[in-house]
């Protein structure tokens, strides 16, 4: 039964996976346990959306291939899922873009459920669009709402330069709001206050300590594979059969992109001096 | 001083041992620990999560001991006891080893009981682990541990020094890191161990991961999700036979751990890490 002071929300994590990693699994464990907790939410869904090749990070796998272990990954989990729009594009897609896509998903889904409402909700939509900035303009959203669930680094990742277009921060943390997963050594709640941007939106980011520090990185996974260590016990044990069966982690494939620029810094480059 | 702690580790890289299996050995509910649930969901819960693996298998003669108490010298405290029997069950465990030219298949129903030593309040495990290690004509046993369990090494009056040594000196040691502690501190604070450093292997974990069961027992407590943590069929185990609750966690509460019962020398000093 729909509790009426309860918010539906469906948690989708960006990123490259490159591998899927159980850290990355735990993270959503962590954050829907969090969101309960408060007795304010209800988490639906998760979606993994693996980044597309065209983000040109250093040692990306192909996109399928990233795509595929994820699935493999959510098997067994009955409520996180995987989706491949994000990597289907050719242009890498700037995150917020892709929060917007798949928060128009949930939206369509639930008005197909009733028609009637449709019209109601398109006009609500465009009064919201011109004021995200209130802090609980969400509550009037229909359906599920989407929030960003990230660890501490992509938070943090927010200062540096040209990675993050400041209108894009406003609007996630504003209009959907970031559900933040940390370890111990990093302190989000610092960076939030030495940004203002974050810090007028601070009631949407929700900070979810994990106690049990965790630092499997996806980086330190492929070092062992290059270098012939176990990762047994790091990532499922179909993920592992995936990786060697398709050979897929070595020193030639951490080479790749070694030479080019990041996406995001290249756009925000072209955007400068055009 | 710390060069010769890293030569086993080099001659490891450089394939001088060959790691034959992995044995898992739960300590008995005598040991008497707050918190622990009976020695039979122990043993199922191991072989669960051992079940993929092709070289690691789980003993049960440990779990099956009969009540520490019955073991107690007058002149020792049962600690020290209990450090004697391990030295004797792993001389008898190579003994056997000795005997399969072949890698054996761990059915052995002998092991090591474990040292008494985790009165302190490191976070430790309950599961005594071993390697049989191929080198030479023999297979050779050692004891694996977590840094933790190595720095128990210096706490006064739980360990004999002559025990400590012939653990160490006719077995040795494949010691773990774990969280911020580094088995190369222990060893050097410890003139038996340093002593003993060649059979010291010391391996360092750079994934810094620190789940740990008293973590999972606290969650599990509190509803929240422990997926991904241990593995899905532990898991269902866990829930199939609600094993971990309030009131599992209050078991053993108040009594001091058995090996320290007997403890009549100078009370342990504060046990701060």
């Amino acid at each position: 039964m729909d509790n009426p002071g309860v918010s539906k929300v469906v948690l989708l994590a960006c990123g490259s996976f490159n591998p899927i990693t159980n850290m990355h699994m735990r993270m959503f464990e962590l954050a829907r346990d969090h969101l309960e907790d408060t007795g304010q939410y209800s988490v639906t869904k998760g979606i993994i959306s693996p980044v597309g090749d065209g983000y040109k990070k250093k040692g990306l796998v192909e996109a399928c291939h990233r795509v595929e272990m994820a699935r493999l990954a959510t098997e067994s989990s009955g409520w996180i899922t995987v989706d491949s729009w994000e990597s289907q594009q050719s242009e890498w897609v700037e995150t917020v873009k892709v929060v917007r896509h798949h928060q128009e998903e949930l939206l369509a889904a639930e008005h197909n459920k009733d028609d009637v409402d449709t019209v109601k909700c398109a006009k609500k939509r465009r009064i919201e669009e011109n004021s995200f900035e209130s802090s609980d303009h969400h509550r009037k959203l229909d359906g599920p709402r989407l929030m960003l669930l990230c660890g501490a680094d992509v938070l943090e990742s927010f200062g540096v330069p040209n990675l993050w277009k400041q209108e894009d921060i406003a609007e996630l943390a504003g209009r959907y709001g970031v559900v933040c997963v940390t370890r111990s050594g990093s302190d989000p709640y610092k960076f939030i206050n030495q940004s203002d941007e974050l810090w007028r939106h601070r009631k949407n980011i929700h900070v979810v300590h994990e106690w049990v520090t965790n630092e499997i990185s996806a980086t330190h996974v492929r070092r062992s594979l290059r270098r012939g260590r176990s990762v047994r016990y790091l990532l499922p044990d179909a993920v592992i059969r995936y990786i060697q069966e398709h050979s897929l982690y070595s020193a030639e494939s951490e080479q790749k992109n070694a030479d080019v620029i990041l996406a995001p810094f290249q756009k925000y480059c072209d955007a400068s001096t055009s | 001083a710390m060069a010769s702690c890293r030569v086993p580790l080099v001659l490891l890289a450089c394939g001088q041992y060959k790691v034959v299996g992995g044995i898992v050995s739960p300590v008995s509910d005598g040991y008497g620990k707050q918190g622990l649930v009976p020695a039979k969901h122990r043993i199922a819960m191991a072989r669960l999560a051992l079940q993929s693996s092709n070289w690691v298998t789980v003993d049960e003669w440990e779990s099956q001991q009969p009540d520490w108490t019955e073991t107690v010298s007058h002149d020792h405290p049962l600690t020290l006891t209990n450090a004697r029997i391990s030295v004797h069950r792993l001389t008898y465990v190579r003994g056997k080893l000795e005997s399969y030219p072949q890698p054996p298949n761990c059915k052995m129903t002998t092991l090591p009981t474990k040292p008494q030593s985790e009165a302190c309040l490191y976070s430790k495990s309950n599961i005594l682990c071993c390697l049989a290690l191929l080198s030479g004509p023999s297979p050779q046993l050692k004891l694996l541990c977590g840094a933790d369990f190595l720095s128990t090494f210096k706490i006064p009056g739980l360990w004999l020094e002559d025990h400590v040594e012939e653990l160490v000196k006719r077995f040795g040691l494949v010691c773990v890191s774990r969280g911020s502690l580094l088995p190369e501190r222990a060893v050097h604070e410890s003139d038996t161990l340093f002593r003993h450093r060649e059979n010291i292997f010391l391996v360092r974990e750079w994934v810094r991961n620190e789940t740990s069961a008293t973590e999972v027992r606290r969650a599990l407590r509190r509803g929240l999700s422990v997926k991904y943590l241990i593995p899905d069929s532990v898991l269902e185990y866990i829930h199939q036979h609600n094993l971990y609750t309030e009131d599992s966690e209050r078991r053993n509460e108040g009594t001091a751990l058995r090996p320290l019962i007997k403890q009549a020398h100078q009370p342990i000093k504060s046990l701060d890490d």
